[in-house]
């Protein structure tokens, strides 16, 4: 009997279909390099491109995403560990940290994210009194600013008002009256901040002079005057300075000669120092030698 | 002529840019099944100066990197029969071959069977007055080869030089820088019918692919399954193919005869199916699991059920003796042998010094085929099998694979066909400014 489920006949030749022609160029279509290289990478790029291009055109989506955007953005930066509680400003005197204070922002908590740093630490060397500061968020939420103050080695009178400057030449703040810094000295003249260090060298090599000295003054952005009291002024020369000076205390412990009656010591030309006097002393001095020529001539 | 020897030089181009590219595909169109090889031309000697044949005999320069093979349809004889059903079994070949390789083909190196190859010996002289022979001399001496009247539906598919002769000495494989006063040379040309060639030609173009070359099987299936010293010393190629049975002469590694009987395995397959009176694929079935040629006693015993699908009790429980079934092959596998025994003797196979004949091709599987091909054809036969090749899959490694085997050695090492050599001066058209720096070139 014949089986009621009828089978394939083994000895069938295979299964071999021939290829459309469509299907045929198909695949040697997708066999090409370029080709298929566009397919699976530039059209998938393309669909996604088009799909959010679509959905971005529409100006609620857009609203939308910057909405989400801005609010992802907050809640992260809002995060606990971001918060800045408190602040500490070191460094300075008490001045000083009234002034930096009021360029750090005032109400706390406030997100790290929110702090420009670089601005803060900008605005806060910009202060006259500071010669750099060190802003940063530190640890457990503190900004820390590190404040090194501007040291003043000199006071430099400039058309009345009486400022502090340090080693750099750099103002570092104003006082009203000299008596509040009675241990800097005092300097003037166009030009005499620039040359600090030789002001102070200058101070430095005045030795035994220095309870006598007033101040340096410098003339025509060249060379040093030195006052001294009594309305006494060394004229230093504008090379090499301070060696003029110390022939002007060498002078002094020798001849007495600052005691005496006279007005300037001129050093300008080092090699022939001379002396001015003073009105009185001169018609002295005259008198003198009129004394003593008519003597002899008698 | 001209038409040829131009589409030859043409097709010849086309091979070496194929080759440039690096992939080059084979299709061997044969009357049971077309077979497909993908060939990558990307091996360690591709870039070697072309110097002798290399190692692995030239082989190593490429690689097959997809293979496939379908059921031939529209093919009768080695030749195209069906149009659109060849052109559709060259496609589902192509496709499969090009899947397997991942890679598109756009070049391909075909092998037809049939078309009635027709070989010619030609002989050309020229007189080189005691100078030496140049380039343009061998192809002149080729060029005077009076070639005989082969009719005007017919094509010249392979015309080799086979020997070269100056003066008294001959068996020169090459004579340039040679000197001497008069060149001969001997040539192997092989004609076939044109429009089975235009068929082919076009069926390929219809596929999208390029011919870059066409080669005869029984030709190539003997540079495959012909071992060094049997090309060298004489022998023969018996290509048993579906539809045809191609042989093809061998002597000193150039081939000097080709034939084709048409007559093959299916001419088997249908007796078997007349027979018995049975379909043609069981038909192929049992020839394929029973058949053979020498029957023993045992085989009278060993029943084979040929089955069948009429709903009568009686037709569907037939069976056959094995005994039978090789009664109905041998005297069909006899006829086949006996034909090629009388090419044979024709080309003249007997004064060779070797004599030795080698079987391939999907009939030359049938057992007990070499004794009785022994019998028929002389004692020295052997059963061949194609070279091995890079690549190959397993299933493509058997002698039904011969040509296909042959033709990628053909694309690694083609011979110098006539059309490979430069062009003779005369044949340049009168005015070509060619010619005229062929002038200045030869007399300054």
């Amino acid at each position: 009997m014949r089986s009621l489920i009828r089978r394939a006949a083994s000895d069938a030749a295979p299964r071999d279909p021939a290829p459309s022609r469509l299907g045929y160029r198909y695949q040697r279509l997708m066999l090409t390099p370029g080709f298929r290289g566009t397919v699976r990478i530039g059209v998938p790029i393309l669909l996604i491109m088009a799909i959010a291009g679509s959905w971005y055109a529409k100006p609620e989506n857009r609203a939308a995403l910057a909405a989400t955007i801005a609010e992802t953005k907050q809640s992260f930066q809002q995060r606990p560990q971001f918060m800045v509680q408190t602040m500490h400003v070191t460094g300075g005197d008490l001045a000083v940290m009234t002034d930096v204070a009021a360029l750090l922002p005032q109400a706390f908590p406030v997100s790290s994210f929110d702090l420009d740093l670089e601005q803060m630490r900008a605005d806060i060397e910009a202060l006259a009194p500071i010669k750099s500061a060190s802003v940063r968020v530190g640890q457990g939420g503190a900004l820390e600013v590190q404040l090194t103050p501007r040291v003043p080695v000199a006071l430099w009178r400039d058309a009345g008002t009486l400022r502090l400057i340090d080693a750099d030449g750099v103002e570092a703040g104003q006082i009203m009256a000299r008596a509040e810094r009675l241990d800097l000295p005092l300097i003037a003249g166009d030009g005499a901040e620039d040359m600090i260090d030789e002001a102070l060298r200058l101070f430095a090599a005045a030795g035994p002079l220095i309870d006598r000295v007033r101040g340096l003054v410098r003339m025509g952005e060249r060379r040093w005057d030195m006052v001294l009291d009594r309305d006494q002024r060394l004229l230093l020369p504008s090379e090499d300075p301070v060696s003029a000076l110390d022939r002007v205390i060498a002078l002094n412990d020798a001849q007495d000669m600052l005691n005496r009656d006279v007005a300037v010591v001129d050093m300008r030309n080092t090699n022939r120092p001379t002396l001015r006097m003073n009105e009185e002393a001169a018609d002295a001095l005259r008198r003198v030698n009129t004394t003593i020529n008519d003597g002899a001539g008698n | 002529m001209g038409d040829l020897y131009d589409s030859q030089r043409a097709m010849r181009q086309m091979r070496k840019a194929a080759m440039q590219r690096g992939v080059v595909a084979i299709l061997d169109v044969g009357t049971s099944k077309i077979a497909c090889l993908v060939l990558r031309f990307d091996g360690p000697e591709q870039f070697r100066s072309r110097d002798g044949v290399g190692s692995l005999a030239g082989q190593s320069q490429f690689r097959v990197i997809g293979a496939a093979t379908t059921r031939s349809r529209g093919v009768r004889f080695g030749e195209v029969d069906a149009m659109q059903e060849t052109e559709r079994a060259i496609r589902t070949a192509v496709q499969a071959a090009q899947k397997m390789a991942n890679v598109r083909v756009d070049h391909v190196i075909a092998c037809l069977s049939g078309a009635r190859p027709r070989s010619y010996g030609l002989d050309g002289t020229l007189n080189v007055a005691g100078g030496m022979v140049t380039e343009q001399d061998i192809s002149q001496v080729m060029a005077s080869c009076d070639v005989p009247d082969y009719g005007a539906d017919r094509e010249v598919l392979h015309a080799q030089p086979v020997n070269f002769a100056l003066d008294h000495r001959s068996g020169l494989a090459d004579p340039r820088g040679q000197i001497g006063n008069e060149l001969k040379t001997d040539m192997h040309m092989l004609t076939v019918d044109a429009t089975a060639v235009q068929n082919i030609f076009y069926c390929i173009k219809r596929c999208d692919l390029e011919l870059a070359g066409i080669a005869s099987s029984a030709y190539v299936s003997g540079m495959s399954s012909l071992v060094e010293d049997e090309q060298e010393l004489g022998a023969a190629c018996i290509d048993l193919g579906g539809g045809t049975t191609g042989l093809s002469v061998f002597m000193k590694k150039h081939m000097i005869y080709a034939d084709s009987v048409r007559m093959g395995g299916e001419h088997v397959t249908s007796d078997i199916s007349m027979g018995l009176q049975i379909p043609m694929s069981t038909a192929e079935r049992i020839k394929t699991f029973y058949g053979g040629v020498v029957a023993t006693g045992m085989d009278d015993r060993e029943m084979i059920e040929i089955g069948g699908d009429t709903g009568d009790w009686e037709h569907d429980r037939r069976t056959v003796s094995r005994a039978e079934l090789i009664g109905i092959m041998r005297p069909r596998v006899e006829e086949i042998l006996e034909e090629v025994r009388e090419r044979l003797d024709a080309a003249g196979f007997e004064h060779l010094p070797g004599q030795q004949i080698v079987l391939t091709g999907g009939g030359s599987q049938i057992p007990g085929l070499d004794g009785l091909a022994s019998k028929i054809l002389g004692q020295q036969v052997r059963l061949g099998r194609p070279l091995r090749v890079q690549g190959l899959p397993q299933a493509a490694i058997g002698p039904a694979f011969s040509s296909a085997v042959g033709l990628t050695l053909f694309a690694a090492n083609p011979q110098d066909e006539w059309w490979d050599f430069e062009i003779p001066a005369e044949n340049y058209p009168a005015r070509s400014l060619k010619r005229a720096v062929k002038w200045f070139k030869d007399n300054w």
